[in-house]
Formats: structure tokens, C-alpha cells, sequence
């Protein structure tokens, strides 16, 4: 007989809280891991009464949704947290802002109850992706831009922990405009092109650097310095909204998509 | 005058490297004060990667130390990985400190802590990219004063050449008497430059300035003689040495990182030193006498560090941790303050006693008892009485089945290949040792699934032990008995499948031989290979023993030295060694009689070295040469209730 641990079980969940975070400035470059490290020490630092798993190695009741890739910032990353004792979301907004490093920053916080959806997987699909370009005109990034929605398929190929694998970047890209921004390059008077992109979450995913693989292989674009990849937001692309404008739902508060609004 | 951030020019390189997040700083709790308002700056390195140097207790004290200081400013640096390297050279980037981001060549210190001799390559590394001189003599007035400390520092002399000074003992007060000697120096206009400043520091008795000192060597290639060449500066520089360590809770407010690093944890060093006198053992030799924390104070730092760091896990330090007087009333207390609060504790446990699992019976009161680790060193009872590590191999065996009768699945057995004096068959009793740990263990545990794994490391002769005269084993004969120990435990049908055997080929513990024993003539070895690439020597993928190697011979070529003469030549008693002028206050001739003795046990059993915390003796000569004192509980205090410091 294994040895267990002794005393009752740990406290069950008593209320869920969906949280939404942004990854900012230099702090973008932490990967998955790194928040999950740094979020559940500030969970502890906050005194949150966060609910662990049973047994010797117990964890925190922490869910993420799929997280924006290593390097990109994004204003718009959720998780979900289970409680052992119900706590007003406004202060656990305030008190886990308090003890995040600056960069890590609480946006929001909601109470999973009050959402019609159960997961918050439900209420995602697709992402909102700003991508600044220093050093490249309008010009050239629409043109690169026309070159790659004028495709039915656009297949990059990436290397990951299991080989190759390939995605279809056309497939995913509901909706792509260009615009200018303010210079954010070494040069300020360098042109800044700015690309806002809504991508359809699939899998494997189609992530924003197979979009700029893409742009560059179909569409000859280059890029004299790096890109600046920012999510914008996630949510449920909002049918009603028109084509050149596509909105997506806020999935801490917007509703669930009526059924009628799904069908074409 | 302000000194501009790297940042804007290192971010658009980030995303090109691996783990970027290890170069942008923003750990919680680290420190960006004004420059201009600093009346002394330091850069202060762990010169290995971010994710090793991160954790090290010494950087962290000194940098908290340091920025208490309202007129001083410390930040930190690490090695980075030959990927930015390489960008860093492209775009003209130097090297920089995490916290601010600041070009290290701006500091007017830059201090290098080396826990190992390995890190040496990384230390030219550095230099370069901060556009500072590598070779001392050539830096100019503007230049930072480069100064190591560390265990290493004990024998700077391998690296003479590149440093102005080295720090040798405790960090903590030296540190703040060189930001004394710096802050008067430029409070008074710098008197005679750069030189005047060296001097100062040195004449006061605080650091080792090694261009003050002359070495003079014989035809056959010993050393002859060092003396000073400046007058004023002491013939040997004697070790600090903190007395009252509740004076120094530091670190309290230790750095959290993003990037996830070797140790995550809370550490609080529960007391330094240590009088157990294996003869092996640099660290127990060079940090005498033994100095307590009280329970009180390791209390309220725990207490206070995991509020202020959300850690997991408390690592309780110190090179013996179940020697601490009052250990048992701080297992216990911690764990009773942390029951049902998700913190673990941990115990780097080496001492092999039953008092020990029942220290980690109490740590691991509600956690899963995977592995329990125990250090003998040496396979054969007579190779142990050399070391002078007294463990009978029943006692050891005893020890062990107590821990897997207590639930542990899994024990952890240290071994040292390469002792002075060890027979291929000292080695082979390893897999003897193993098979007895087996069998009686599963008889305690009722059950066959438990494991007991091996890992043996290559000795090292280091400076300021017994052993310090000793021949290193070659690394042919050390890579030919681990890999009879081996096949001896391979196939072994009814045990080895419970026995793993782990360990490294013997070359890359001839190179830290040669770093741990060399003299000023190894400088251009290490330049050498440095400038043929060579870097993070601490990792297998990187380290060249053939480049060391031809390195040394191309060197070498025309001097009565050679790897081997560094290496594997036993010294004899009147021989000057390259450290004799560091004074770590151990008497030579009891080190020397400490050898011979080790010598005679190898044939006749010898006497056991007793621990003079408990059996007063004042032959080592540290406490009466350097005015200190053993400092040991018990206090009879409790850990608990806690009050705020």
C-alpha cells in the first residue's frame, strides 16, 4: 500500500473567475511557461484563495486558453481560476495587478457564472492580430497583402518538436487590411506599415509568423527589422459586423452567439 | 554624465535568440536606481548562463547588500549564449546589465563571482564584449576595476592577469569596504589614477591586487618565490570572514526571475562553514570556522521570503545542513508553520545517518517521498578513512534501508573516482556497496520496486586542502574503472536492473585541474582557447578537451610546465604553490600533516580528524590566525511564533 497524504482533502472550488490579461513591452517575451510560473507565484504573493488538486504534489486551479507565441505581446490572453472561497472579481483584479511585474497586467475579471457560456473555449475562435512593420510603405505591404488573399492556399511549412508540419496560412485569414502608424523603428522617419488581421484559430494553428512567411514567400515582402506581432483581441467573429470591419465578441462580456447568427 | 539603456538596440535582435526572456531583466525585486545620483557603481556577474547565475546566493546578497546603500548602485550581468554573442558583435552591443540595461565598461566595478574555475572563459567573454582591455595592464583610467570573488578566488592566479583584484573569503563586508576605498578615491579627485586607487585597495588589506606581486620561478619550473613589489602591500592577504551571520539575513528580498532557472526556490543559508574535515572538500576547508544562523532568524527569513517571493519551496543551505545544532527544532517548526500551505521544504542532505531521514521524514511530512540523496564518496571502508569520511559500510546500509522502509523509493549515492591512493578495486566496491543497498532495501520496503542510483564524479585536487599536494587521477585510468563499475552493475541479473550508474567522461576534471591548481603561466592557455571559441566550459555541448589540450601544448612548448606538471604530479612538501600567499588562515603544516595521515590510513586505518565543533582543537590554525570563533547553538529558542525582524 502507497503511503497518501495525511489530513482531509484540500478545499473544493467554489467559484470560478475568467481573467483577461495582456503581455506588454519586453515582458512579451516571456513564454507559456514563464506566466504560468510567474502567475502562480503572484496568485500566492496576492494571498488569493486559490484551490489546489488533491494528492503529493497538489496544483493551483489555474486553466489557460491558448496562449499568444513567445515574443508577441497581446492585449488580449484569457485563463480561468477556481476559488475555495468566493471573492469579489473587481478586488482579485486589483490585489493579482498588485503583485504582477509590471508588463503582466490584469485587464479584466469576471465571474464564470454570470457567463452563458461553461468554458471559455466556447467563446473563442478567432484572433485579432496587429502586426507593424518598420521600414515598410503601405504600398509595399498591401501589395504583398493582394499577392497573398489572392491565393486559395497558401501552405508554409514549420518545424516543431515532432517534424515539419504544414499549415494552410489562406485558410485561416477571415479578414486583412493596411494602414499607416506612427514610426515605432530605429528610424522614426521610416514609413511604418500596420497590418490587422483576423485569423481563424484551427489546428495546428496558424500562428502570426507563418503569416509573415507567407507574406514574404507569395507576396515578396521584406521586413528590415522585426515585426511587432500584438493580439488584439479574441472572441467569436461577430457576423453582423461588415466584411472590411470584422468585429469579434468580448468573451468576458459580450453573449453567446445566437444560433441564428451562425448560419450563413 | 547618463548612460544610455542598450535596450532599444538589443530588443529587435530578441526574437532571434533562444530564450529571450533571460536577457530583459524585470524580475520582481530587482532594483534600477539613478545613475547620476551613485557616488559608486558595480556590475556584479555569475559569469554562466542567466538560468544557473540567476539563483546563486552570492550575486544575490551582494547586489541587496550593495543597493542598501543610498549612494550605491548595483546591477547584474550574465553570460550570454553564443547566439546573441554573435548578434551582439553585428550591431556593435556591449555587454550589458539586465536590470537597466547599462553597458558594463560604464561601472566603476565590475565584480565576478566564480564558484567554479569553469566560468573562466566566460569572464574573457565578457570583457570583450564590455570593450574593456582583457588584459589588466592595458586598462586605462575609465575602465571598471574588475575584481573576483568566489571560491575560485582562492587560487586567482590562472587569472591574474585579467583581474585588478580578487576578494577572498565572505563578500558581504568586503564588498562594502571596497565601495568605501572607490567612493573616497573619487570624492578626492582620483588621486594617481588608476594605480592609486589598485594600491588602496590593496595596502588596506582588502583585496588581492596580483600585479603587486612578483613571481619568480626555478629552472624545473616551480615557483621560487611571489613577493610583493610595492611596499605597503601585505606579504599574504588574509580571507574575511563574517562573524554574526543574524547580522547578514540576506537575501531578503530575493530576486523572483520570469525565465525559469536551475534552482526556484527560497534558500537561507542556515550556517557556513564547516569542521567535519573531509579532506576532499574545498568549500569545508576554506570557510572555517563554522558560524550558526540562529533559529530565530532562519524563522523570520523564511517567513519573510516566501511572502515576498510566492515560492514553493525552501532549500535550508549550508554544506552539512543536519550538523545545525537546533536542525530538528527547524524541520519541525517549518513544517508545522507550513502544514497545508503548499510549501515544500528541502534539505540538501549528504550526511549519511538515520538522524538525517528522520530530518526528511519531518520535511516531507505531507509531501511524496520520491528521492533521498546521501553522499559516502568513497566505495571502500578504507578509501572513506582516507577522505576522512568515517561510515562504516553497515552503518551506511542501515541508514538506507531505514529510508526505504520509511517509504522513500528512490536513494541517491554520491561517489568520487580518482582519490589519492584508490585500486580499481576501491571503485569496484561501489557495485558491492549498491547490491547490499538493494537487497536489504527491499526486504525493509516489502517491495522490489525501489531504485538506488549511482553518480560519481572525477576528483579534483583543489588549493587549501590535504590534498593539495596530490597527484589527479589520468583520465584514462578514471574513465576505465567507471566503466568496469558499470559493467559490473550491468550485469548484475538479479540487482542491476534496480542500480542506475551515472557519470562523465574524466577530461573535462583534468581541465579544472589545471584552472584549480595552475599559476600566472596558464593565462594564455586560457586566452588561447578563448580566442579559438572556446566558452561555457560547465557544458558538455560546448566543451573542447581537444582545444585545451592542444592549447596547453602549444603554450607550454618551451617551459618546463605541462598539462600533466599541472595536473597529475604529486608536489612535494617544500614546494611554493601558486596560492601560498592567500591566507584562507589554514595552518600548512597541519594540512601537510592532514596528508600524511591520509597517506597512513590508506595502509593502517588511521585515526579519525575529529570535529572540533564538539571536540575543541585549534590545530587547522584558522580561529587562532584569524581572530574568529566557532559559532554554534543551541539557542533553546523556539522557531515559532515569528516576529518581524
Amino acid at each position: 500500500m502507497s503511503r497518501q497524504p495525511e489530513g482531509p482533502p484540500p478545499p473544493p472550488v467554489v467559484q470560478k473567475l475568467r481573467i483577461r490579461y495582456a503581455k506588454r513591452g519586453r515582458l512579451r517575451f516571456t513564454s507559456h511557461r514563464d506566466f504560468a510560473r510567474v502567475f502562480e507565484r503572484a496568485i500566492r504573493r496576492a494571498r488569493l484563495p486559490i484551490a489546489y488538486s488533491a494528492g503529493f504534489s497538489p496544483h493551483p486551479k489555474v486553466s489557460y486558453a491558448g496562449a499568444a507565441p513567445t515574443g508577441t505581446a497581446s492585449e488580449a490572453e484569457y485563463l480561468e481560476i477556481g476559488l475555495a472561497e468566493a471573492t469579489d472579481p473587481d478586488q482579485v483584479r486589483d490585489t493579482l495587478d498588485a503583485a504582477l511585474p509590471p508588463g503582466i497586467d490584469i485587464v479584466d475579471v469576471v465571474d464564470a457564472a454570470d457567463s452563458p457560456a461553461k468554458t471559455l473555449a466556447e467563446l473563442i475562435e478567432a484572433s485579432r492580430w496587429s502586426i507593424e512593420l518598420p521600414g515598410v510603405s503601405v504600398a509595399a505591404a498591401q501589395k504583398a497583402l493582394d499577392l497573398l488573399l489572392a491565393q486559395t492556399t497558401a501552405p508554409v511549412e514549420r518545424a516543431t518538436k515532432d517534424g515539419t508540419r504544414t499549415v494552410d496560412v489562406r485558410a485561416a485569414l477571415v479578414t486583412a487590411n493596411v494602414a499607416l502608424t506612427s514610426a515605432n523603428g530605429p528610424d522614426p522617419a521610416a514609413e511604418c506599415a500596420r497590418m490587422d488581421l483576423v485569423v481563424q484559430h484551427a489546428t495546428p494553428a496558424v500562428r502570426p509568423d507563418d503569416i509573415l512567411t507567407a507574406l514574404r514567400m507569395i507576396g515578396a515582402l521584406t521586413t528590415p527589422v522585426t515585426p511587432l506581432v500584438t493580439r488584439l483581441a479574441q472572441g467569436l467573429i461577430d457576423t453582423t459586423s461588415p466584411e472590411d470591419a470584422q468585429r469579434l465578441t468580448d468573451p468576458l462580456h459580450g453573449s453567446r452567439r445566437s444560433d441564428s447568427a451562425v448560419s450563413p | 554624465m547618463t548612460v544610455e539603456s542598450v535596450f532599444p538596440r538589443l530588443e529587435p535582435l530578441l526574437p532571434q535568440v533562444r530564450k529571450p526572456v533571460q536577457y530583459v531583466g524585470g524580475e520582481l525585486h530587482a532594483q534600477v536606481k539613478a545613475w547620476d545620483s551613485a557616488a559608486v557603481r558595480w556590475a556584479l556577474m555569475y559569469p554562466d548562463a542567466y538560468e544557473v547565475g540567476l539563483p546563486n546566493q552570492g550575486v544575490q546578497i551582494l547586489y541587496e547588500v550593495l543597493n542598501e546603500q543610498p549612494d550605491v548602485l548595483a546591477e547584474r550581468t550574465y553570460s550570454v549564449w553564443p547566439d546573441l554573442e554573435a548578434l551582439m558583435r553585428e550591431h556593435g552591443i556591449p555587454q550589458f546589465t539586465v536590470d537597466a540595461h547599462r553597458p558594463v565598461g560604464d561601472f566603476d566595478i565590475f565584480g565576478v563571482s566564480f564558484a567554479t574555475e569553469l566560468g573562466y572563459t566566460n569572464l574573457l567573454t565578457a570583457l570583450d564584449l564590455a570593450d574593456i582591455p582583457i588584459t589588466a595592464a592595458e586598462r586605462a583610467d575609465g575602465d571598471p576595476v574588475v575584481i573576483a570573488g568566489g571560491h575560485a578566488a582562492f587560487n586567482p592566479e590562472p587569472v591574474a592577469e585579467f583581474i585588478d583584484g580578487a576578494v577572498v573569503g565572505d563578500g558581504e563586508q568586503a564588498a562594502l569596504a571596497v565601495t568605501d576605498l572607490v567612493r573616497t578615491w573619487k570624492a578626492e579627485g582620483r588621486p594617481g589614477g588608476r594605480d592609486g586607487l589598485l594600491l588602496a585597495l590593496a595596502t588596506s588589506g582588502v583585496v588581492y591586487v596580483p600585479r603587486f606581486y612578483d613571481v619568480a620561478y626555478l629552472p624545473d619550473g616551480r615557483i621560487q618565490r611571489v613577493v610583493p613589489n610595492q611596499s605597503g602591500v601585505p606579504w599574504r592577504v588574509t580571507k574575511h570572514t563574517v562573524m554574526d551571520l543574524d547580522e547578514w539575513p540576506y537575501p531578503k528580498q530575493p530576486l523572483v526571475p520570469l525565465a525559469e532557472t536551475v534552482h526556484e526556490r527560497y534558500s537561507v543559508e542556515i550556517f557556513r562553514g564547516c569542521t567535519r574535515g573531509c579532506r576532499f572538500c574545498q568549500a569545508g576547508m576554506i570557510t572555517r570556522p563554522v558560524r550558526e544562523r540562529s533559529i530565530t532568524t532562519v524563522g523570520e527569513m523564511v517567513q519573510r521570503g516566501i511572502a515576498a517571493t510566492g515560492f514553493e519551496e525552501v532549500g535550508l543551505l549550508s554544506l552539512s545542513s543536519a550538523d545545525h545544532s537546533e536542525i530538528h527544532e527547524i524541520a519541525k517548526g517549518l513544517a508545522d508553520r507550513y502544514d497545508g500551505e503548499q510549501v515544500s521544504l528541502s534539505l540538501p542532505s549528504t550526511r549519511v545517518d538515520a538522524f538525517n531521514i528522520t530530518l526528511a521524514n519531518e520535511l516531507s511530512r505531507n509531501g511524496r517521498r520520491t528521492g533521498l540523496t546521501f553522499a559516502p564518496e568513497g566505495g571502500s571502508e578504507r578509501m572513506r578513512k582516507v577522505i576522512n569520511k568515517m561510515v562504516t559500510e553497515d552503518d551506511l546500509i542501515q541508514t538506507v534501508a531505514t529510508a526505504y522502509g520509511n517509504g522513500w523509493r528512490q536513494v541517491k549515492l554520491y561517489f568520487m573516482c580518482g582519490l589519492p591512493t584508490e585500486t580499481d578495486e576501491d571503485v569496484l566496491a561501489i557495485a558491492g556497496m549498491a547490491r547490499r543497498v538493494i537487497a536489504t532495501g527491499r526486504e525493509a520496503a516489502g517491495r522490489k520496486d525501489i531504485r538506488c542510483t549511482i553518480s560519481i564524479g572525477g576528483f579534483v585536487p583543489k588549493p587549501h586542502t590535504p590534498f593539495q599536494w596530490a597527484a589527479q587521477l589520468d583520465h584514462e585510468t578514471v574513465d576505465r574503472r567507471l566503466r568496469a563499475l558499470k559493467g559490473a552493475v550491468t550485469h548484475d541479473r538479479e540487482f542491476g536492473r534496480s542500480i542506475g550508474v551515472r557519470y562523465h567522461d574524466g577530461r573535462p576534471s583534468i581541465i579544472e585541474g589545471l584552472l584549480s591548481r595552475g599559476d600566472r603561466r596558464v593565462a594564455p592557455v586560457i586566452r588561447r582557447v578563448w580566442e579559438q571559441g572556446q566558452r561555457f566550459d560547465g557544458w558538455s555541448e560546448y566543451f573542447s578537451y581537444e582545444r585545451w589540450e592542444a592549447a596547453c601544448r602549444d603554450v607550454f612548448e618551451a617551459q618546463p610546465v605541462s598539462l600533466d606538471w599541472y595536473t597529475t604530479r604529486e608536489r612535494q612538501q617544500n614546494e611554493v604553490l601558486p596560492w601560498d600567499h592567500l591566507d584562507s588562515g589554514l595552518d600548512k603544516e597541519w594540512l601537510w600533516e592532514d596528508w600524511q595521515e591520509a597517506i597512513a590510513a590508506s595502509v593502517d586505518g588511521g585515526g579519525e580528524v575529529e570535529d572540533c565543533r564538539w571536540t575543541p582543537c585549534y590545530d587547522c590554525g584558522v580561529c587562532p590566525s584569524m581572530g574568529t570563533e566557532i559559532q554554534v547553538g543551541p539557542t533553546g529558542r523556539p522557531l515559532l511564533p515569528l516576529t518581524p525582524l
